[in-house]
């Protein structure tokens, strides 16, 4: 894993619907601004920068490397773009914690962003060649049928996702960044939403956000002086795979599986249930919870919803998951992944107010993309490894 | 006709010409007094000014005498704006030719910044088709900004300003790029194939799965394939989802998108599903493709509409739950 390396500074925008009163450019340098700040450093203090965003075509830039690095002090340092799909937020940060592990630098700032009001995912996931037919319409036109080959292979009942999207819901009236707040929520209110790709509701969909996510990772060295306590990287992993061959699992994808195992190994986890205090994952649609505590062995195969049923998943659970209320809460795609990250890392750090989960001292941070083909996770703890 | 006395509201004129017309020639003179002239010169080179009253407040426009105190304002001009924030404001959605727009606007009070007073003018809300309702980002508060007609065409009037605008917030950014694709031979094969109505997958000599359609290649042992297998145009439906949004792509709303496991190939293909309402669309439900008539047939999957029922008994789930 090579040399301890520490989060020393967390910086969120809110998410919301639009935030047309800053470019990309500020967006982005209001989370970094953020993250600097926690750090207790300058734009001077930052070794090289790291940066993460949805495919291409969903907001149309291009070089994101290249348009964005006087907004993010990158003049005359290195500055890098990791590129891989909805997972982008975790690989991004995985690729930043490397560069800090290796010995390369000792500061690096790291950020994810997406506008999605001025942003079209559902188009940039539907356009196709002339020579193949997608079909699909948007992610959750994609997601929909291994949503219902879940269902069917687990015997799960039908209100499981229902459970979860307002579990996600209440915890984020917890968090000040959180986009979507419905008070009052209920599993009655969800299953009065429409069906929008069956077996997938309205209110089981993640909303579109603006907004930006940013850390600053340090070396042993750098994390001393800091004046926030730090949380320290025990693992990082990524996977990826086609989307198509024969024999996948797009329920229970091997990626997933093999960068858990992964993760678990660097950080010495044999029952992750039990040993991690809290798991910020990648849920943009409610079944993906049960879903992944399957893929993430949280428990056996065909257990997932059992467990989420029994209120473990809860912020008052034994392992609670998504206390920040997730991508079901706030979903800039190009950010989703890192904050994930970035809330686990708060988690252990003590530092997420009031959807803080007591006493968290290990927690795991998942992101996933593509046709569920890219996995990046970390895991984060209080102690220095 | 004369136009009759009536209760009629302003937007209902007479459209056509008036009986009388009462004009003094040439125009009345109006000596305009160091103040108002003050104003108006300014206006002419592109700027705007207010003056100072006594009490210290900036009156845009100047008048010549305070009207909270009477006194004489006093010589001290401000240069204000250009920019302002709109005060309160009225939507003209059906201009008259009088008008200084001939689209949708709005009579908006308007306050430059540093000034203490605010304008009457026309604020353009941009191209709108007669009779549009106000544009929901028009607020009091918006920024807003003059259009001076260019610089011979002013002559100090108040319709030097032609009209305010709300300030650059958004520009568009049009994109477009153009290709010369090729599918490469192994997809060109099989469209070949799907020409004639054929569907031709490659056996995969490591793990001996039928891809369709073929790539020339096995994705999961990483080796090249060869070996060509005609599949038929039945299959089973693995697993799908009923959309209920539109789809150009697709026949009706909602519509079926499945993944479809041909019969003895090693991996499902998504299409749609039709012929049967959507909520009688089952995991194992046995299917065949619907071709569109050979006359229109191409180098391309759209020659199969999508898939209809096959009247067999569904699939056992058995059967197909490694397929998911």
């Amino acid at each position: 894993m090579g040399n301890p390396c520490a989060i020393i500074g967390v910086g969120q925008t809110a998410y919301k619907t639009k935030r047309l009163d800053v470019s990309m450019a500020g967006l982005v340098r209001e989370a970094a601004q953020r993250a600097l700040d926690d750090a207790g450093l300058t734009w001077n203090d930052i070794d090289a920068v790291v940066i993460g965003k949805a495919p291409d075509l969903f907001e149309g830039v291009m070089m994101p490397e290249a348009y964005l690095a006087d907004a993010l002090g990158a003049r005359g340092k290195p500055m890098m773009r990791v590129h891989t799909a909805g997972s982008v937020g975790g690989s991004t940060a995985n690729v930043a914690a490397s560069l800090i592990q290796s010995g390369v630098h000792d500061r690096v700032l790291t950020v994810a962003w997406e506008k999605q009001s001025e942003s079209n995912a559902t188009w940039a996931l539907t356009v196709n060649t002339p020579y193949s037919t997608s079909l699909v319409v948007g992610a959750g036109g994609y997601f929909a049928p291994h949503i219902r080959a879940y269902m069917r292979r687990s015997g799960a009942p039908d209100h499981i996702g229902t459970l979860v999207a307002v579990k996600d819901r209440e915890n984020a009236l917890k968090n000040p960044y959180a986009h979507l707040k419905i008070p009052g929520i209920s599993r009655e209110m969800v299953e009065s939403t429409p069906m929008l790709w069956e077996p997938i509701r309205y209110l089981e969909t993640c909303p579109s956000s603006d907004g930006a996510c940013a850390m600053v990772l340090a070396s042993e060295d750098a994390a001393r002086k800091t004046p926030n306590r730090p949380a320290w990287v025990h693992g990082t992993s990524m996977r990826s795979e086609p989307i198509f061959f024969a024999g996948r699992d797009t329920v229970n994808p091997q990626g997933g599986m093999d960068a858990a195992a992964d993760v678990y190994r660097q950080a010495g986890i044999a029952d992750p249930r039990r040993e991690l205090d809290v798991a910020e994952t990648y849920v943009p649609f409610s079944w993906y919870e049960p879903m992944w505590l399957e893929n993430l062995g949280f428990c056996g195969e065909g257990e997932g919803w059992k467990l989420t049923e029994s209120g473990a998943t809860a912020l008052d659970g034994d392992i609670p998951w998504n206390a920040s209320g997730g991508v079901l809460s706030s979903n800039p795609i190009g950010a989703s992944g890192m904050i994930r990250f970035a809330e686990a890392a708060l988690q252990v750090r003590g530092l997420a107010g009031e959807h803080q989960v007591e006493g968290a001292r290990r927690a795991l941070g998942h992101a996933y993309g593509g046709g569920a083909q890219f996995f990046a996770m970390w895991i984060v703890g209080s102690d220095k490894p | 006709m004369p136009s009759k006395p009536d209760q009629s509201t302003v937007t209902d004129l007479p459209a056509e010409a008036p009986n009388h017309v009462l004009e003094f020639p040439g125009g009345y003179t109006r000596s305009v007094g160091p103040v108002i002239g003050r104003f108006l010169s300014e206006l002419r080179d592109g700027r705007l000014v207010g003056v100072r009253t006594q009490a210290g407040k900036v009156l845009f426009p100047p008048l010549e005498y305070d009207p909270d105190s009477g006194e004489a304002v006093t010589d001290e001009y401000v240069e204000v704006g250009p920019a302002g924030t709109v005060q309160s404001w009225s939507w003209v959605s059906r201009p008259l030719k009088v008008h200084p727009l001939d689209r949708p606007f709005a009579w908006a009070l308007i306050q430059p910044d540093g000034a203490d007073t605010a304008l009457l003018h026309a604020l353009d809300m941009g191209v709108l088709e007669e009779g549009a309702e106000a544009p929901r980002y028009l607020k009091t508060g918006l920024r807003v900004r003059p259009k001076f007609r260019g610089r011979g065409k002013r002559a100090g009037s108040i319709n030097d300003i032609e009209c305010f605008e709300p300030e650059v917030t958004m520009i568009n950014a049009p994109s477009r790029l153009e290709y010369e694709l090729q599918g490469g031979r192994a997809l060109d094969r099989f469209l070949e194939g799907v020409s004639q109505g054929k569907l031709i997958g490659h056996r995969c000599g490591v793990c001996g799965q039928v891809i369709v359609p073929m790539k020339g290649l096995c994705p999961k042992d990483g080796v090249p394939t060869t070996e060509e297998v005609e599949l038929p145009d039945t299959g089973t439906v693995t697993t799908f989802a009923v959309n209920n949004l539109p789809d150009p792509r697709a026949p009706e709303v909602p519509f079926v998108s499945a993944y479809i496991l041909l019969d003895g190939a090693g991996l499902t293909m998504l299409a749609l599903v039709a012929g049967v309402p959507a909520d009688q669309v089952r995991m194992g439900m046995r299917v065949k493709a619907a071709w569109r008539p050979r006359e229109e047939w191409g180098k391309t999957m759209s020659n199969i509409k999508w898939f209809e029922p096959l009247d067999e008994p569904d699939v056992p789930f058995d059967a197909i739950k490694d397929y998911l």
